[in-house]
């Protein structure tokens, strides 16, 4: 029946695997910054793995993205080339900025 | 023919579609505040904007949120209506308190000069932040008709449309709310 909209079953069990997962995962971030485990640029990574790995379990468990039908990967491909623009707009605006800072302070 | 079986996935998909545009627009929203995040102005920081403590309060009312209308849809598909409104009422009152305590945020913010006037970093801060909560608006406002409708109609094809879109726009706001408390409040308090 879900499969109709190209996500997979939600079920009980697999909702509260994910939210478990996710309070680990937000602990964990919050844990980072609060007792400093790691500093800096070790910190910095730690957040950005955390984040996406909580993305991940939240777009698995929560919006049940697979690819078992063909809807469902017409979901999953709308998704990964969102993902890819994002990235591009992103990076792409970081990069061009510090070039322009670079040039103002040198 | 057999097209109205049909519009109901398209009709998801469609909305699926909306929300990968809207990730576009919140990524364009962080790139901005990536950008300007340092520019303070003399201004307030990162770090004197919110405390830990509280924006981990603000993200478990959310990702509970999320969870609690896993719940509602899950007791709609089993047909259980009243379980589905509950557990609806729940996750509104769940975000309900999430834009309560983002709301006592700003106003605190603002009546201590430091609205979006003050600086760059601020401007770029308020809208973000005010982007997503206004998204959360939207949907805790959606979410109500949803209860009032399901009140009235029975579980019709019609609502399982659009509790599934309601559920996207959902999960969608716990998704970038991730990013948001990542890299505003957390990456901002290293």
């Amino acid at each position: 029946m879900a499969a109709q909209y190209g996500t997979g079953e939600k079920t009980l069990k697999l909702y509260l695997i994910g939210l478990v997962l996710c309070l680990i995962l937000t602990c964990a971030s919050f844990g980072v910054v609060a007792y400093h485990p790691v500093a800096g640029k070790a910190a910095f990574i730690c957040l950005s793995v955390l984040a996406i790995a909580q993305l991940f379990v939240q777009v698995i468990f929560f919006l049940r993205l697979n690819t078992n039908t063909p809807e469902a990967r017409w979901n999953v491909l709308s998704f990964v080339f969102a993902i890819f623009v994002v990235v591009i707009l992103v990076g792409g605006t970081l990069w061009i900025m510090y070039n322009l800072n670079y040039n103002m302070v040198h | 023919m057999n097209a109205h079986h049909d519009t109901g996935s398209n009709k998801v998909f469609g909305f699926w579609l909306y929300l990968m545009s809207d990730c576009v627009l919140f990524a364009t929203l962080f790139a901005a505040f990536a950008v300007l995040h340092k520019n303070t102005f003399g201004g307030v920081g990162v770090k004197e904007v919110a405390s830990l403590g509280f924006i981990f309060v603000e993200t478990m009312f959310l990702l509970f949120s999320s969870f609690t209308f896993g719940l509602a849809f899950m007791s709609f598909t089993r047909d259980k209506k009243d379980q589905a409104l509950m557990w609806l009422g729940v996750t509104f009152l769940l975000g309900l308190a999430f834009l309560g305590m983002e709301l006592y945020e700003f106003a605190h913010l603002i009546h201590t000069g430091n609205s979006w006037e003050r600086s760059a970093f601020l401007t770029s801060f308020f809208v973000l932040v005010g982007t997503h909560g206004l998204h959360v608006f939207f949907g805790l406002i959606w979410m109500l008709v949803t209860m009032s409708q399901l009140k009235s109609k029975t579980l019709e094809p019609k609502m399982r449309t659009r509790m599934a879109c309601l559920g996207l726009f959902w999960h969608f706001l716990d998704l970038v709310w991730i990013f948001v408390f990542t890299v505003v409040y957390l990456m901002g308090g290293i």
